[in-house]
This record gives structure tokens, C-alpha cells and sequence, in this order.
């Protein structure tokens, strides 16, 4: 098994602990530094592929990725900020007004 | 502005004035508009009139205003003013300005003063419109005009159900009738392209025939002239119509606008003269007409209901004379009408106000002496009407009797006979309107007694010009005036010898009806309560008017409710359009009901479908790679 493949199962790794985390944890705030961990999950396997292909473009990717990723997070807390102060707690559960 | 336009535009004026500023400018004002303007227009229709005579009788035209251009067809409000518009204008103008100075009496206490002249302008301001108009259409607007101020003044004390009811009864039936003469025109434009007067005539009288029947549009326009006109099956309204202030029956439901059918026949005469067919029906409806209204009049106790069946009877002798083609003579019978007729309605309306608004004759009696004006020119009038020598009516009359025996055109004995035993009728009922009105004992409550009064001198001023020309009135012979443009039927030669016959005999009749009368009615009228109760079931008949008013609910009234409730209402509109409605709504409603229940607003729930369709579409691919 050389690096490359390493690293690919590292990246792959980060990703479904990213999302079985957004799926089963509750707490929003904790959802959110999960899906940060599936952006870096894919970010680390731009990475490693744009390093064994000898090509920049995945590294430049990788910074483009990091910039959408904070502006989400620049919107994303002031929402959840908001849905604290109107419900009191952090409990994914109980933000559910749209429910049919 | 030519004069013409001018005649019809001052009533007009006075309608706009009164119309809308009357309230404010006082009684005096108004009376002053409402009377003066329809005053001017009868000076202007002299002028008119002496124009037309010192153009040697070439008719006088002029344009108002283009109405419509469409194409190569040009609608135009364009005026006439020949021998026959100047009889009919003439009268109109003229009687109706003495109407409306026996207005400023009868109305004074009203408190729609200047409404009542308003509408009353309107009424002339269309009249005129409908007389002078040179195109079907522009009489046609005139005629709907009529219509809606005929229907404005029958329902002018409209706080009363039932006399809003009657304004209602008769604007439906007008547009009964309306509907034919719409139709009849459609067929004459479709022939010929114009709705010219002048030139439809001059079509259907020149060597080719136009590609219509003239019978088909002569029954059609006669349709139309049955429904203003009062005509069977059509003249029920008119009776009803006396719910509206006594000088409005006097203008508009007795002098002027009911014989506006009359007019339309006889300006349309060029039709009917290649229409026999239309023309024999015209004969029959009028005939029959006269004989009804007559014998229902015999029967009635409201002195208004009265001389509204002998409206009615009247006209029909009108049709009569159409029918047989002596048109100048129905525009004679017209004129002659007009005058004691107003005569007879206006001193009705005299006695209603002496009365404090009694109108049943069996509560009267013995009047005479104490209204000795309106005695003395109901007197006349009366006399008039049934066909005394020398009165007006009597020339009219004694012609058609004449014309409808003797006439080329559809003559008979039998057309004769039954207008002969209506004229004995009509000299029948109105001297028993007027003795029990006038004559024998008073019978009506002490208090009313006391109370009797002659009206103001503007009211019975009128009644004596209009007295005077009822007796005076048939020395001017129409018929003679008219001939150059109307000209009469050809006799029939074998009838000749009996000219003079049909004179005498109608004098006796006239004479056999006003004996009859007294004879019957003289005294405490026990004679007539006799006769009454021996023919129970015919009286009863009678003064029920036929029950036509109950057939024509059963047969046209309550199905229509029917349809109207069952049809159209419930599954019309409620079943097919709300219903419509509603079930998309609901549908909807309930759809969305179901749907929305996958909105279960658990995040986890929607990011694990997500998860799950990720998974899905990966191993796909990898199975479809």
C-alpha cells in the first residue's frame, strides 16, 4: 500500500466520520464542525491526487474550497445564533415549525 | 344649428337643467324651464311647419352629426320634416307643452318637483328624437328613449311596490315588442344597406323588389309597434302604466308616445302597401284589440282604468285603419285623440285632485255642479270620443268605420261590424264614466264632500284649449293634408252607395251608446245592477280584464321563475359554476394535506435521505461504470 493510497483512506475516513456525524448527532453547532470535517475530508484527497498528478490546479482548488467554506460558516453561526436566542437550546429536534 | 336640431335639443336642455340643478333653483324656476323650453320648440315646429309650407311641401332635412362611419355605411343623426312629421311633431310639441303647464298645478305639492319636469323633457326630448328622426335608427333610439321615460314616470313614486312594479311590467313588455322591431330592422338593413327612411320606402315602392319579404319585415316592425302601442298580446302594460301621475297618462300613455307604433306603420307605409299579409294581420289585431279593451272598460270602476282600455281601444281603431291602408286617416284618428284624450285624462286628474285622490267612480257622483270647468270639458270631450257631431272625434272616427267597410285594401263588413259595436261601446262606457262621475247623487264620504274644489286656473285653462280642440279639432281633415304623401285606399265602387249610410250609422251608434248609458246608469243605476247581476259570470269575466294578466303569469311568468330558480340559479350557478369552484379547492386543499406530511421538520431525517440518495447514485454509477 503506497502513500497515496494511505491518504486516500484517511480522506475517505474523515468524510463518512463527517457525515455520520451531521446524521446522528443533535446539537447544531456540533453538526456544522462535521461538515467542516467532510470539507476536509475532500480537501485532503484534492490534495494527495493533485500532488501524485504533479498538478497545481487541485492545490488552488483546495484554497478555493477553504474560502466558500468559511463564508459558509460567516453565514451559517449568525443563523444559528438567531435560533438560539429564539428557542434557548441547540437541539436540532426542536427547530421544526415547517412540519407538515 | 338648424331648426330641426333645435326642436329636439330644448327639451333636452330643460331635462339637463332640471335634471341637475333643479332642487336648487326653486318651483318657479323649474317651472319656468320645464314649461318654456317645450313651449320654444312648439314655436319652432310652427316655424318648421311654415317653412315647409313655403317650400312648396319639399320636405326639409338636415344632419346633426355623424354618428358612425363604418366602411361605405355612414350612421347619421340626421333629421326630416315632411307633411307627416309636421301632424305628429305639431301635436306633440303642442299638447305636450299643455301638459306640462297643467303639471305646475297637479304637481305642486309633490316634493320631486323638479324631477317630475326633468323626466317629463326627457320624454319630449326622445319623443321628438323618434318623430323627426330620418333614419330607423335614430327613431329606434327615440322609441328606447320613450320607453326608459315612460318607464321613469310610471314608477315616479317608486317609495310604492307596486307602481315601481307597474314602471317594471312595462318596460318588459316594450322590450318584448323592441325585439321584433330590432329584427325588422336587421332584415331591412341586410336588404338594402340603409336604415334611411325616406330611401327603404322608395326601395320597396320601385320596380325591383328588395331581397326581402316586405310582409316578414312589415309583421316585424309591427311586432315592435304592439308592445309600445298596446296591442294584443302585448297591451297589458298600459293599464297598469296609470300608477304614474295623471298628466303623465295624459301625455305620454294616451296623446303621444303609444302612438308612436301608429306613426311607425305609416312612415314605414311603403312597406305595407306590398305587405298584404302584415296588413291583414295589423287589421285583425286592431280590430280585436278595440273590441277587448272596450268591453273590459265597461267593466272597470277606476275612472284612470277606464280611459286606459279606451286607450287601448282606441289605438286598436288606429291599427284598423293601418290595416285597410288608409294611413292618413289613422294619423287623423292620431291627432283627434290626442286632443280628447288629453282632455278626457287631465280633467280625470282635475276630479282625482278635487276627489283628494278618490279614483273610484262608484265613490263619486254629482260632480257637476260643483267642478263646473272640468264638467263642462269632460262634457266635451266625452262627447268628442263617442263619436258626436261636429267633435273631433267623430270625423276620425267615421272614417275609419268608412275606410274599414269600404276600403280596397282589405275592407269588410264583418272588419266593419266589429268596429261599429265598439264604437257603440266606447260611446257606451264613457257616458257611464261620465255620469257616474258627474251626474246623479253624490256618493263619496261627507268629509271628501266638503272638500271638493275646481283646480287652479293653470289646470283648468288647459282643459279648455284642449276642450276647444276636441270639438274644433276635426274641421282640419289630415287625411287631405296628408294625401300627397299618404295617399288613401282606392273604395271599393259596389260600396259607394253606402257613404252616407256609414255616416248616419255612426252617429246613431254614438247616440244608441250615450242613450244606453243614461238609461242604465240614470238614477240610483238599478237598470245596470240589474243587468250586473244576471250576467254575474260575464261581469265577473270582464271586470277580472279577461284574466289575461293570470294567464300570461301562468304560461310565461312562473315557468320562467322556475327556470330562472331551477335552471339557471340552483344547478346553473350554484351547482356548476360555485361547485366547480369549490371542488378545485378542495381538491387542492386535500392533496396538499397529504403532501405536506413528508415535511416531517427532522433534519436528520432529510440529511440521512440525502446520505441515502448519495449512496444510491454512487453505486449506480459503480455498477453502470
Amino acid at each position: 500500500m503506497d502513500k497515496v493510497q494511505v491518504l486516500q483512506f484517511v480522506a475517505a475516513a474523515l468524510f463518512a466520520l463527517g457525515l455520520t456525524g451531521v446524521v446522528i448527532r443533535r446539537n447544531v453547532l456540533v453538526m456544522l464542525m462535521c461538515m467542516e470535517l467532510m470539507l476536509n475530508g475532500v480537501n485532503l484527497s484534492l490534495v494527495t491526487f493533485a500532488h501524485a498528478m504533479g498538478s497545481a490546479v487541485g492545490a488552488v482548488l483546495v484554497f478555493l474550497i477553504f474560502v466558500v467554506a468559511t463564508a459558509e460558516i460567516a453565514v451559517a453561526i449568525p443563523i444559528v445564533l438567531l435560533l438560539v436566542r429564539r428557542k434557548r437550546t441547540l437541539d436540532v429536534g426542536s427547530f421544526s415549525d415547517l412540519k407538515g | 344649428m338648424g331648426l330641426l336640431t333645435l326642436i329636439v335639443l330644448l327639451p333636452l336642455l330643460g331635462f339637463l337643467v332640471n335634471g341637475l340643478a333643479g332642487n336648487r333653483l326653486g318651483k318657479r324656476f323649474v317651472s319656468v324651464v320645464g314649461c318654456g323650453l317645450p313651449a320654444i320648440a312648439f314655436a319652432v315646429t310652427v316655424k318648421c311647419f311654415l317653412d315647409l309650407q313655403a317650400g312648396g311641401w319639399a320636405p326639409l332635412a338636415e344632419t346633426a352629426y355623424a354618428w358612425a362611419v363604418v366602411g361605405q355605411s355612414s350612421f347619421e343623426i340626421a333629421f326630416w320634416f315632411d307633411r307627416l312629421t309636421a301632424v305628429m311633431a305639431l301635436v306633440v310639441t303642442g299638447v305636450g307643452t299643455l301638459i306640462h303647464i297643467y303639471s305646475i298645478g297637479y304637481m305642486h305639492e309633490d316634493k320631486s318637483y323638479a324631477r317630475y319636469f326633468a323626466y317629463l323633457n326627457l320624454f319630449l326630448f326622445f319623443m321628438l328624437l323618434l318623430v323627426l328622426g330620418k333614419s330607423l335608427l335614430v327613431l329606434f333610439v327615440g322609441w328606447e328613449g320613450v320607453g326608459l321615460a315612460s318607464y321613469l314616470l310610471i314608477g315616479f313614486w317608486f317609495g310604492d311596490m307596486e307602481k315601481a312594479a307597474a314602471g317594471k311590467k312595462a318596460f318588459v313588455f316594450n322590450r318584448i315588442g323592441d325585439a321584433g322591431f330590432l329584427l325588422g330592422m336587421f332584415a331591412i338593413y341586410s336588404a338594402l344597406g340603409t336604415f334611411d327612411m325616406p330611401a327603404i320606402n322608395a326601395a320597396f315602392m320601385g320596380a325591383s323588389t328588395p331581397a326581402v319579404s316586405a310582409s316578414l319585415v312589415g309583421i316585424l316592425l309591427f311586432i315592435g309597434a304592439t308592445g309600445k302601442s298596446a296591442q294584443i298580446p302585448l297591451y297589458v302594460w298600459l293599464p297598469d302604466a296609470m300608477a304614474g301621475p295623471t298628466p303623465v297618462s295624459a301625455l305620454i300613455h294616451a296623446a303621444t308616445m303609444v302612438t308612436a307604433g301608429v306613426y311607425l306603420v305609416a312612415r314605414m307605409s311603403g312597406i305595407y302597401l306590398h305587405a298584404p299579409e302584415a296588413s291583414t294581420i295589423i287589421a285583425a289585431v286592431g280590430a280585436l284589440t278595440a273590441l277587448m279593451a272596450a268591453t273590459i272598460a265597461i267593466a272597470q270602476d277606476d275612472i284612470k282604468k277606464v280611459l286606459a282600455y279606451s286607450t287601448v281601444s282606441q289605438l286598436g281603431f288606429m291599427f284598423v285603419a293601418l290595416g285597410v291602408g288608409a294611413y292618413g286617416v289613422a294619423i287623423f284618428h292620431v291627432y283627434t285623440h290626442a286632443f280628447f284624450k288629453a282632455c278626457l285624462f287631465l280633467g280625470a286628474g282635475s276630479v282625482i285632485h278635487a276627489m283628494s285622490g278618490e279614483q273610484d267612480i262608484k265613490k263619486m257622483g254629482g260632480l257637476g255642479r260643483k267642478i263646473p270647468i272640468t264638467f263642462v270639458t269632460f262634457a266635451v270631450a266625452t262627447a268628442a270620443i263617442s263619436g258626436i257631431p261636429p267633435l273631433a272625434g267623430f270625423f276620425s272616427k267615421d272614417e275609419i268605420l268608412w275606410y274599414a267597410l269600404a276600403s280596397g285594401r282589405g275592407g269588410s263588413v264583418l272588419l266593419f261590424a266589429v268596429m261599429a259595436f265598439t264604437a257603440l261601446l266606447t260611446a257606451f262606457y264613457m257616458f257611464r264614466l261620465f255620469w257616474l262621475t258627474f251626474m246623479g247623487a253624490p256618493r263619496m264620504a261627507k268629509e271628501v264632500e266638503h272638500h271638493v274644489h275646481e283646480s287652479p286656473a293653470s289646470m283648468t285653462g288647459v282643459l279648455v284649449v284642449l276642450a276647444v280642440l276636441s270639438a274644433v279639432g276635426g274641421f282640419l281633415s289630415i287625411p287631405h293634408f296628408l294625401e300627397p304623401m299618404l295617399p288613401l285606399p282606392e273604395t271599393m265602387a259596389a260600396m259607394q252607395p253606402y257613404h252616407y249610410w256609414v255616416m248616419g250609422g255612426s252617429i246613431a251608434i254614438a247616440a244608441t251608446g250615450l242613450a244606453g248609458a243614461i238609461w242604465f246608469f240614470a238614477g240610483d243605476a238599478s237598470r245596470a245592477g240589474a243587468i250586473r247581476a244576471g250576467f254575474a259570470g260575464v261581469y265577473r269575466v270582464l271586470s277580472n280584464k279577461y284574466y289575461i294578466d293570470e294567464l300570461y303569469d301562468r304560461l310565461f311568468g312562473r315557468p320562467l321563475v322556475w327556470i330562472s330558480d331551477a335552471v339557471f340559479l340552483r344547478l346553473g350557478d350554484r351547482m356548476i359554476i360555485d361547485g366547480t369552484l369549490n371542488g378545485l379547492a378542495s381538491v387542492a386543499q386535500r392533496a396538499a394535506g397529504r403532501l405536506s406530511r413528508v415535511q416531517t421538520g427532522s433534519l436528520h431525517k432529510y440529511a440521512f435521505l440525502v446520505l441515502v440518495g448519495m449512496v444510491a447514485s454512487f453505486v449506480w454509477m459503480w455498477t453502470h461504470g
